[in-house]
């Protein structure tokens, strides 16, 4: 077969098949139209998370395009494989350093901002000059887009981020004449700082402070959250600073961005404590209705609001107190929503609006969702213990409720009659006994409720009716209960028999304490056995009732409070993740994760080396894909023809790409 | 902020993704459907931000679909939730409404958007009409077709807009209509729980004033509302608590970010410069307003006969001026989940209203195209129940009582709170143009107004 023959014989042989081959010669086609449709259509297989890294070469030589949109679709299709396959982006780089340059902004802006996100070490060097160019763009809005990309580059490799004197560039731009520039300015200092720990990057004199509340006004929502951010850091020293930045912030409490009011918010917070007096108070009642303005939002967003107004409620707990109403349950809220609303509601509860919470719980507790209804009846607990004002209604709410509906109330309502007793232990046992009476521990279905009701016995042994009987269900369910619940049946067995030493409750006795030292494997349950009995042996009553009977220490609030420390923190980052985990940010993130996502070995890498791998790897994927799609093509084909031929052909192919990479790389300074 | 932006369908399996800082590895977002469905059975309650690895995870639901952002270390997580509202706000004016479907088939503009919102996670702009002037809906033109250079020519002239990084951003120069006019709605939405015996347990308004500007150049607009209503307003954001001689009642007042702020908390003016096309210029919120009666009153019993055959009764009454006409007043009625042959009976005529049975809300709806004030009109439904199973349906029975009956309404050319708007002067220092502004009120229903049964 001549040559000639085989061109031929492959010229007329029946086209491959797949929808690979398919894409690959869509992005050879002569016609521009059928180009940008098929770089359509890789993205689209890309979307749906197949794999077309094969098609990089044939993807990339569709990069040099006026076509604003398929340079775009090109771009997208860089940044997606320069995670997965960072040696394949390197060879884009030509045409990124072209259009840096481009007469339109627009490109100019999308190139410097593409490159920032194809994380490969060897990119740095090629970044650097049209970074520097863009930094000192006339157009705002390429700076502002250059300014994001330090950052970038800062985390890529921050030292030759410093060496070439980036951070200082950034500094510089925080004095443009651009609102947005020196936004993104600040915002990408405040990432280089979070990212390096190194709080000394964004160094907030008095220059610059002003600089911010100038611009403040002019930028766009976004960036006047990154200010905003930025002045609650600022610490002041003297009620007046406080006061200036106080009074430039607060017209931002009433924008419509929720997001804006919250950071706004936050520079008051950071800030009143610097002022006495009237005028502080003053100031802490502007935040009244920005703060529930936040709940003017879709439910997502609110339950994180919700968080950030829990934190400053227990910093300030009176700015709220008027605004009860505003964050009752609505019938529609998702259920995560309304658990964080009586959260709120039993922080702002006081003497003047008890009653109205009172019967707005008492509504909840009649609804159907379990949590929901626990968390209604544990909340008339909360406020009836914080307030004895309301005590008594609360008591009389309580018995409506188990009466109306037992089964749905009476475990969580068990354990609120405990934490009553040990707030109130005489005033309202004449209601809640009679509550009692009628149970018996098979009522209840966990060991929490369970113990509260043991305990409830034996606290009030001589006004239980049928105690005995009581007893010995206790005694029968000893072996089988969780050991909270066996210590707590410890104490009151033996608490009874001091009270009402009868033959029953001896025997009920006799049967735990060996239960408790025989048969229970947990050491602290069989301890407390043995040390009551070697107590009852004693034969010293007055000591058996000291240490039996001795009255636990009043409760004065069951509202869970943030510790001073933690609170203290937690303020200082509101509106952050911390506000929404309960807990200060170092407690939660990582210091490792800055030693982010990288592959050490491309990044050691030469470049030589690195357009090798990436030839290899085009060259490999080629050949596997054309054999996928040779499975069904019947021609057997021989000799140079078939997979091998078009390897070469495609290496050809990117000669033509790689001779073009013709940038060195910018000598370090 | 945040280091990748994804949507996914309701199962949690991914449509679209947008990586920013490439710091989340990929097993953080297959793990994701995992845990949101087991935080509980029910998905809708599992808490919108997590943390899990070392990532935290923040979610919205919208129409079947989780619009997700992935973060590491303690980010401001606020301001990444309210970007992920307003992104699906900029989407749908892009595709008309965001689902499954209209996410694969405009991914590619998707794409470009996300690109452009967001840069390095920091959100950079979120301006619908900006972003219109520079990323276009695409669509095939014959034009294109014939004579693609003459096409390229034109794709060529994509520029930034001047305005997007000025101080206002929201308005480019050069805009000209023929007839300058603005068009000015105030809509007011009455959230309310009512008892049946018309006792007012919450109420709250919610209004906006919404402006549609076809105004040519730079105009300068000024907005009067009657004194009082700001003065109300005024006296809030100063914290004035105690001050009741506030009529209104005014929580809070929120203005569009082309309002100077700082002009009006001094001088208690309203000026701005608006965006083009429709905008929401100012919202406001009335707590428990002290002269609001519910428009709407509903009685209502229930009659069980041995748990095999309901009968309802409603009574529905429209409490406001017979001048007044409020159109399309729909009632949604809790029933049970299994009822059988419903029939119904009404004082009204048939002409007037429509009763049906909407078994997929477990629900009776009845429903008025228009009815004007004072009138009242009651209703008998009655219902079978499945008799194989009495005691399911006394639970049930149990439960629909614990279910408001929900109340849709509107009513034109009326609000309730007491906000007038005096005036609306345009002055375009440069054109000097004659121009035309309209008002228009409405109140209607808000996604709460409820009746609470008993």
């Amino acid at each position: 077969m001549s040559k000639l023959e085989k061109r031929l014989r492959n010229l007329f042989s029946s086209p491959r098949k797949g929808e690979t081959f398919e894409l690959k010669s869509g992005l050879a086609s002569n016609y521009a139209m059928e180009r940008k449709e098929s770089i359509r259509r890789v993205i689209a297989a890309m979307t749906v998370g197949k794999d077309v890294s094969s098609l990089f070469p044939d993807v990339l030589k569709n990069i040099a395009t006026h076509d604003l949109e398929q340079k775009k679709l090109v771009y997208l299709y860089l940044m997606n494989y320069a995670k997965t396959n960072p040696e394949l982006s390197i060879l884009a780089v030509n045409t990124f350093v072209k259009d840096s340059e481009d007469p339109n902004p627009l490109i100019r802006a999308l190139s410097i901002r593409t490159m920032g996100c194809i994380r490969v070490d060897k990119m740095v060097d090629y970044m650097a000059t049209p970074l520097r160019k863009t930094l000192m763009d006339t157009n705002p809005y390429v700076r502002k887009t250059a300014a994001i990309c330090v950052a970038k580059l800062f985390e890529l490799h921050s030292d030759s981020c410093i060496e070439q004197g980036f951070l200082e560039r950034l500094v510089e731009l925080v004095d443009d004449s651009n609102p947005m520039v020196v936004a993104n300015a600040i915002s990408s200092l405040v990432e280089i700082s979070r990212f390096s720990n190194d709080p000394s990057v964004l160094n907030l004199s008095p220059v610059v402070l002003k600089k911010l509340l100038m611009t403040l006004n002019e930028c766009t929502e976004w960036g006047r959250i990154t200010i905003l951010t930025c002045l609650a850091d600022f610490e002041t020293t003297n009620s007046e600073d406080a006061f200036h930045i106080m009074e430039r912030c607060s017209p931002q409490l009433q924008h419509e961005n929720p997001a804006v009011v919250l950071a706004a918010v936050k520079v008051l917070i950071k800030n009143v404590d610097q002022i006495d007096g009237e005028a502080k108070l003053t100031l802490l009642a502007k935040l009244s209705s920005p703060l529930v303005s936040l709940l003017s939002t879709p439910p997502e967003i609110q339950y994180v609001g919700l968080k950030n107004i829990k934190v400053i409620l227990e910093k300030y707990p009176t700015i709220l107190s008027r605004e009860l109403r505003a964050f009752f349950c609505k019938y529609s809220d998702p259920l995560y929503l309304k658990l964080e609303k009586i959260e709120i509601l039993i922080r702002l509860v006081n003497d003047s609006n008890a009653t109205l919470l009172l019967s707005e719980l008492k509504e909840y507790a009649l609804e159907f969702d379990q949590q929901f209804v626990d968390r209604a009846i544990q909340a008339i607990g909360q406020i009836a213990i914080k307030l004895p004002s309301i005590s008594k209604k609360a008591v009389d709410i309580l018995y409506d409720i188990v009466a109306t509906r037992p089964e749905y109330v009476i475990n969580e309502a068990i354990v609120v009659l405990q934490e009553f007793l040990r707030r109130y232990p005489v005033e309202f046992t004449s209601s809640i006994i009679p509550i009692i009476a009628d149970l018996s521990i098979q009522d209840f279905n966990n060991s929490k409720a369970i113990s509260s009701y043991i305990w409830i016995i034996g606290e009030y042994t001589s006004k239980i009716p049928h105690l005995e009987s009581k007893l010995q269900r206790v005694a029968e369910s000893f072996l089988e209960a969780e050991p909270s619940v066996q210590l707590v049946s410890l104490t009151t067995v033996c608490k009874c028999h001091l009270f009402k030493p009868t033959a029953q409750t001896q025997q009920v006795l006799q049967k735990v304490l060996e239960h408790a030292t025989q048969k229970v494997d947990n050491s602290d349950v069989r301890d407390k056995a043995f040390i009551y009995w070697r107590l009852l042996s004693l034969e010293q009553e007055h000591i058996q009732k000291e240490v039996i009977l001795t009255t636990l220490p009043k409760l004065d609030t069951i509202i869970p409070l943030f510790p001073t420390s933690v609170l203290n923190e937690l303020v200082n980052e509101i509106s952050m993740l911390s506000t929404v985990y309960e807990k200060p940010g170092r407690d939660f993130v990582n210091t490792d994760d800055a030693n982010r996502y990288f592959n050490p070995n491309i990044q050691s890498r030469r470049i030589e080396e690195l357009q090798l791998m990436a030839k290899r790897e085009i060259m490999d994927n080629t050949v596997k894909a054309e054999h996928l799609l040779d499975f069904d093509d019947g021609i057997e084909e021989d000799g140079l023809s078939g997979p091998n031929s078009i390897g070469i052909n495609e290496l050809n192919e990117l000669n033509d790409l790689f001779s073009g990479f013709n940038v060195s790389p910018s000598p370090i300074e | 902020m945040a280091s990748s932006i994804h949507f996914l369908d309701i199962k949690g399996k991914p449509l679209l993704t947008k990586d920013y800082k490439g710091d989340i590895p990929v097993t953080a977002l297959e793990r994701f459907p995992l845990l949101v469905l087991q935080g509980s059975s029910d998905e809708y309650n599992t808490k919108p931000v997590f943390q899990d690895r070392g990532v935290s995870y923040a979610y919205l639901i919208h129409n079947d679909l989780y619009i997700l952002a992935l973060a590491r270390g303690n980010v401001n997580i606020y301001s990444i939730m309210v970007f992920l509202r307003r992104l699906i706000e900029v989407l749908e004016s892009y595709v008309k409404r965001l689902v499954e479907e209209s996410i694969r088939d405009n991914f590619s503009i998707i794409y470009e958007l996300l690109d452009e919102m967001v840069d390095f996670g920091t959100p950079q702009i979120s301006d619908v009409q900006m972003l219109k002037q520079y990323i276009k809906v695409k669509h095939f033109k014959l034009e294109e077709l014939i004579n693609p250079i003459k096409a390229l020519d034109n794709d060529q002239k994509v520029k930034v807009p001047m305005a997007l990084t000025n101080s206002i951003s929201w308005r480019s120069e050069g805009i000209f209509y023929k007839k300058n006019e603005a068009f000015l709605d105030v809509v007011e939405a009455i959230n309310m729980t009512v008892t049946t015996t018309g006792q007012v347990i919450t109420s709250e308004i919610l209004g906006k004033i919404k402006i549609r500007s076809q105004l040519s150049g730079m105009p300068d607009l000024r907005l009067g509302i009657n004194e009082k209503f700001l003065n109300a307003g005024l006296d809030r954001l100063n914290g004035g608590t105690e001050n009741l001689t506030n009529d209104f009642g005014l929580e809070d007042i929120k203005f569009h970010q082309c309002v100077r702020l700082a002009k009006f908390e001094n001088d208690k003016i309203i000026t701005f410069i608006p965006p083009d096309g429709e905008f929401e210029l100012m919202n406001y919120r009335i707590l428990s307003p002290p002269n609001l009666v519910p428009l709407i009153l509903v009685d209502y019993k229930l009659q069980n006969h041995s748990n095999t055959r309901l009968e309802l009764f409603v009574r529905l009454k429209t409490n406001f001026k017979r001048r007044l006409t409020c159109s399309n007043l729909e009632l949604l009625i809790p029933c049970p989940d299994d009822i059988d042959s419903p029939s119904f009976q009404t004082s009204a005529t048939t002409s007037k209203c429509k009763i049906k049975y909407v078994p997929e809300k477990s629900a009776i709806l009845w429903r008025f195209k228009s009815i004007p004030g004072g009138k009242d009109y009651s209703m008998i439904a009655e219902l079978n129940l499945p008799s194989v199973k009495l005691q399911e349906n006394e639970d049930q029975l149990k439960k629909i009582t614990k279910k408001p009956i929900k109340v849709n309404f509107q009513i034109p050319y009326f609000t309730t709170s007491g906000l007038q708007v005096r005036y609306l002067r345009i002055n375009e220092p440069k054109l000097q143009y004659k121009s035309y502004p309209w008002v228009r009120y409405v109140t209607q229903s808000g996604d709460d107004y409820i009746i609470r049964l008993k």
